[in-house]
């Protein structure tokens, strides 16, 4: 079965910028527009590895570091998500909490990069991203918990494999994965990929003063992040049917991961942002439904 | 068979619970009083799923009382009071609502202590109990930490529900003329209150209780 992980990572590096692609696509069709080609985010990285970089005088290697530690944890983390059925490559009991603090990691040297500037720009930025993501984790973790209360197993491939069927818990559970996976990819209700002006951004804001190659393995890791998340919630949402090892299994995740991406299109069109200060209210709720969930469970 | 009905009081409960919490997180008076209506649905659906007894027409009876009490004609003597009295559509809340939440968690922790711990004959249905005392805490709340006077009257409504819940998983069978008068009494309060908050607004031009007490002559 080793194959078949080595197969899982080499399909999210190489799909994860197409997901991203699908999710701007949808967002034009909306509309009414045109749209950038579906492969843009590959022309972007492309164009982006082929410039130098700029850095500032106060910058030290922290700053170099944050970018490269981004995406090696993303790595590392998609090493650990199962994917199309097939358990992870590097699946053993307990790595749900390691794929949580693994993106914790990521997390810390993007803020800590972005402190680096010495940017009181970056810095807010920063204290906002902490907040939320002190917010959202425990959610995420909560939900875990509970999927591996209902399924018994303590590895991630076992326990989002093997999610029992449509129940109130794992309803539950979903709503608060969506929300924490919105959030976390700093998508629309939570914080607005597009903008570069407002006061009110928050992942954007930490990257502002990345270039050329730096900035280009920033957008991969996020879009890894994206991949890998939205694994986890595509693998816990499909019935039994639809994770069956091998290239059913393979086919009915990736279509999973393409209408995730547009769903989350669809809801970036009909939503508006919600205010800086309501955004803490929305992941106390995930956390209160992971909570819940995990309540019922025990029961 | 058994089983489905356990699914769907399960559902039920998990919907209650949902209500309150969502209750807890509400801005607006229009979205509580449909949350207040909901809530009233679901209890109604809950009367007729009681795995103790079959559909009998005291049942449908009292169910379609319910229904028609909680879940329309509520909701509209409160959309009324509010058009009417003109009052702020905020419910103006003494605690945030974001805290309100954290505390919503807190006490559903201390119902399903309580729910477990009370040698209640109710042990055949999931959740149940505790759902019902959540629901009472919840309309305790409402009515404490909230300003408009509207919502405490939709406080005291979430407290009926939870009442009414907790008397239809721990007592076997309650006369129809005790429950009949329960759905009265709380039907007289609405109204009253509804026409009290419109004499209020006139007098005063504000519902908000906070003030009230600054009033003597």
């Amino acid at each position: 079965m080793e194959h078949r992980g080595i197969i899982n990572i080499a399909l999210g590096l190489l799909l994860a910028p197409f997901l991203l692609g699908v999710i701007t696509r949808v967002k034009a069709w909306f509309a009414g527009r045109q749209g950038q080609p579906l492969l843009q985010l590959y022309f972007d990285l492309f164009k982006l590895f082929r410039k130098g970089a700029v850095f500032s005088r106060t910058t030290s290697w922290v700053f170099r570091a944050g970018p490269l530690v981004g995406v090696a944890s993303m790595l590392a983390a998609l090493a650990l998500v199962p994917f199309g059925g097939s358990a992870a490559l590097a699946a053993f009991p307990g790595d749900w909490l390691l794929l949580a603090y693994t993106l914790g990691l990521a997390r810390f040297f993007t803020v800590i990069a972005a402190l680096d500037t010495g940017s009181a720009f970056a810095g807010m930025g920063a204290s906002r991203e902490v907040l939320f993501a002190a917010l959202a984790e425990p959610a995420f973790l909560v939900g875990l918990a509970v999927l591996a209360r209902t399924s018994g197993e303590f590895s991630l491939s076992a326990m989002v494999h093997s999610a029992a069927p449509l129940s109130p818990e794992l309803v539950l559970v979903l709503i608060a994965f969506g929300v924490v996976f919105l959030c976390e990819n700093s998508r629309i209700p939570f914080d607005d990929p597009n903008t570069h002006l407002e006061l009110t951004m928050i992942h954007e804001v930490m990257v502002l003063d990345h270039s050329g190659p730096d900035f280009a393995l920033i957008l991969y890791g996020a879009a890894l992040k994206l991949w890998v998340l939205g694994a986890v919630v595509v693998g816990t949402a499909l019935p039994s049917w639809g994770n069956v090892p091998g290239w059913p299994g393979m086919a009915t995740n990736v279509a999973g991961m393409l209408l995730l991406a547009v769903g989350v299109g669809v809801i970036e069109s009909i939503m508006a942002r919600v205010r800086l200060l309501r955004v803490p209210q929305f992941l106390i709720i995930a956390l209160g439904l992971a909570v819940f969930a995990f309540i019922l469970t025990v029961q | 068979m058994n089983i489905d009905i356990e699914a769907v009081i399960k559902t039920i409960m998990v919907l209650l619970v949902l209500a309150d919490l969502a209750l807890l997180g509400a801005g607006l008076l229009s979205t509580c009083i449909t949350l207040v209506a909901f809530q009233g649905v679901l209890i109604a659906l809950f009367v007729v799923v009681d795995p103790a007894g079959e559909i009998t027409l005291r049942l449908a009876l009292i169910a379609g009382a319910n229904l028609a009490l909680k879940g329309f004609v509520y909701p509209y003597l409160l959309r009324r009071a509010i058009k009417n009295a003109q009052v702020r559509r905020e419910v103006q809340p003494f605690i945030g609502y974001t805290v309100s939440l954290v505390l919503g968690l807190v006490m559903l922790g201390i119902a399903l202590w309580l729910g477990n711990r009370l040698p209640l004959a109710g042990g055949g249905v999931p959740l149940a109990v505790p759902a019902a005392l959540f629901t009472l805490l919840t309309g305790l709340y409402l009515v404490m930490a909230r300003r408009n006077a509207l919502i405490q009257c939709i406080g005291y409504l979430v407290l009926e529900n939870g009442i009414y819940a907790f008397g239809l998983v721990t007592v076997e069978r309650i006369p129809v003329l005790l429950e009949l008068g329960l759905l009265l009494d709380a039907f007289v309060a609405v109204f009253v209150m509804g026409v009290a908050i419109y004499q209020i607004h006139r007098e005063f031009d504000h519902i908000d209780t906070d003030r009230l007490d600054s009033l003597k002559g």
